[in-house]
């Protein structure tokens, strides 16, 4: 076999090149050739990894904001039957919070076992006992207060059936109790739970979001039994105007802090969500019901009607909103690299 | 029983991913798609359910001494990422079913027979590793390779390393072996290198710990991870506080109306 020929090719000449000058000055000076497409992005202190997101995007199907939705209203609609009842306001106004917090006692596990995707998956909830996880509290807060709700409920309706009893009015107490002592939590847990979590745009606001999440919850409650026929109950007017009053004031916390942390909140998709979610919670239900108590007629009770079905809508969005703000805020790259306080000063 | 770590050197590292090839093999870990994400030759982008090695290709700007003699060319430096197994583990803390323990070796293992697809650590882990896998429902991330460990072996990646890029141990002689690292690499010139365990955060220290020249941001190792259990005592106050304002308000506003002598 005899030896090849080097090729005659510019680029091994070029080899020759680079090999003489590292022979005669022991380093190459030269500059070498640029490859194809570059500049190449690159991965810095400013730009990341590439600008790949760090975390990661929550897991949760649309079971879970809705969820949150259904638990809120429950929780405060049990609460409030429980101080209606103890004040003696009308039967009916009872009877139909109870309603609500019992028919959220069962659609709540339902959505939250959908979301696992395998029902016996729930069974590892029960586990353990984990004060440490707001997911564990909320799922023994969410057990309590359905066997308490769904007992009361059910108590009150043997009772409507078959006359008073000892036990039906023991069970029936009891029952009212514990949905009180449940639904507190159970109204506005939700908010702790995306609090502590590792998404920047909700560990920001841990502080405020069970107060907001509770509010909203109390205005949906509040809007379901007026759509049930309590629309011309004072006290509920007045617990629905508290409710529009501090999502108001939520919207106007949000709105005036400038961090990049609330962007999602702001800007984007779901940004329009969080404002459409807030108008319809705070500023139309407090306007349609500081108007509605100018009249007594008919129009007046309509305007509170439309004002329990903004509230209720405005919290379903508020909780979507939520969550996909969530999403936003876990692509955002540069916020768990600290990179956003530079820019945005 | 030993607690141990991983420590994992970037300048060492020689982008072979073996570590991601055993870890798959070893943990019958499913493929993650073969396609390249277009950033030099990373083709997973970050750890995940079916990515829990992942070699970080970091091309930097142009540095002397780093990447060859062009000053047109890239800085290339190669990492492999892990599981950081935070000391205050912020899955741990979220699991709701206990699925996610502490093993006798330090680190955070999570038992796939026992998770039941909550998602809840997926938005507790600072550091983005916990995912859930789609069809499955379940999350899945490192073990640590427990199951090695329990009889004495290595970690799959690390017994595959060539390079022993990645190292493991007995966390205080690592720790310290990082620190002499470090010293030694300063010595040499590259006065950019690095340790990264997290340590001064409420994380409190990682059983991964990286040294990596250049800032950490570059290898999206966040300067200031936060376990999320720092901002519970905020949260469930808030909690209270809205409960407290319902009872009060709900109490102030019926008690108010009875007394109406219009109804």
């Amino acid at each position: 076999m005899s030896n090849p020929s080097p090729p005659q090719d510019p680029r091994e000449e070029r080899l020759a090149e680079i090999r003489r000058e590292a022979e005669r000055e022991g380093t190459v000076k030269q500059r070498g050739v640029r490859p194809a497409g570059a500049p190449f992005p690159i991965a810095s202190a400013e730009t990341g990894y590439y600008g790949i997101p760090l975390l990661k995007e929550p897991a949760w199907t649309w079971q879970i904001p809705l969820y949150f939705f259904v638990g809120g209203a429950a929780g405060a609609a049990a609460v409030m039957g429980a101080i209606a009842n103890a004040t003696g306001a009308d039967r009916r106004l009872v009877r139909d919070a109870r309603f609500i917090a019992a028919s959220g006692a069962v659609l709540s596990p339902a959505l939250l076992i959908a979301d696992l995707g395998r029902p016996e998956r729930f069974l590892a909830m029960m586990r353990v006992f984990k004060p440490r996880s707001p997911m564990s509290m909320g799922v023994w807060t969410l057990l309590g207060f359905s066997g308490a709700a769904s007992a009361t409920a059910f108590a009150a309706f043997l009772r409507g059936r078959y006359g008073p009893s000892l036990p039906l009015r023991v069970l029936e107490n009891a029952g009212e109790a514990a949905s009180l002592a449940f639904g507190l939590p159970f109204s506005n847990y939700a908010g702790v739970l995306i609090g502590a979590t590792a998404i920047p745009v909700w560990n920001e606001n841990a502080g405020n979001l069970p107060m907001h999440f509770a509010a909203s919850g109390v205005g949906s409650a509040v809007g379901l039994l007026e759509l049930a026929g309590h629309q011309k109950n004072r006290a509920l007017q007045a617990i629905g105007l508290g409710a529009a009053i501090f999502e108001c004031w939520e919207g106007y916390r949000i709105e005036s802090r400038q961090l990049p942390k609330l962007d999602p909140l702001k800007h984007g998709p779901s940004g329009r969500l969080v404002r459409a979610g807030g108008v319809l919670s705070g500023p139309v239900p407090l306007l349609l019901r500081l108007i509605s108590g100018f009249g007594k007629g008919p129009r007046s009770q309509n305007l509170r009607r439309i004002a329990g079905l903004s509230a209720i809508v405005g919290s379903i969005i508020t909780r979507y909103a939520w969550v996909q703000a969530g999403h936003a805020s876990a692509r955002d790259w540069r916020e768990p690299l600290g990179n956003n306080d530079k820019t945005d000063g | 029983m030993r607690v141990t770590a991983f420590l994992t050197d970037s300048t060492l590292c020689i982008g072979c991913k073996a570590c991601e090839v055993a870890c798959k093999e070893w943990n019958e870990v499913p493929d993650d798609g073969f396609d390249w994400s277009g950033f030099s030759y990373d083709n997973t982008g970050s750890v995940g359910h079916s990515t829990w090695r992942h070699v970080k290709f970091v091309e930097q700007a142009p540095e002397a001494g780093l990447g060859g003699n062009d000053p047109d060319l890239a800085s290339w430096t190669f990492s492999s990422d892990v599981c950081k197994h935070c000391e205050n583990a912020g899955c741990l803390e979220a699991c709701p079913t206990g699925a996610i323990v502490r093993t006798e070796f330090g680190g955070v293992f999570l038992q796939p027979d026992i998770c039941n697809g909550c998602g809840y650590c997926v938005v507790a882990c600072p550091f983005g590793v916990v995912e859930k896998r789609p069809g499955d429902g379940r999350a899945f991330k490192c073990t640590f390779c427990y199951d090695r460990q329990k009889v004495g072996l290595t970690p799959a990646c690390a017994k595959a390393c060539p390079t022993e890029s990645i190292q493991f141990g007995e966390i205080e002689s690592l720790r310290l072996k990082a620190k002499e690292r470090v010293q030694e690499l300063h010595a040499r010139g590259m006065e950019d290198a690095t340790l990264y365990d997290a340590a001064d955060s409420s994380v409190g220290g990682t059983h991964a710990m990286f040294v990596v020249r250049g800032d950490p941001r570059a290898y999206n190792l966040p300067p200031n991870p936060e376990c999320p259990t720092v901002y519970l005592k905020k949260a469930w106050t808030s909690s209270a506080v809205a409960a407290a304002l319902l009872v009060g308000g709900s109490l102030i506003a019926f008690l108010a109306d009875r007394k109406r002598p219009s109804r």
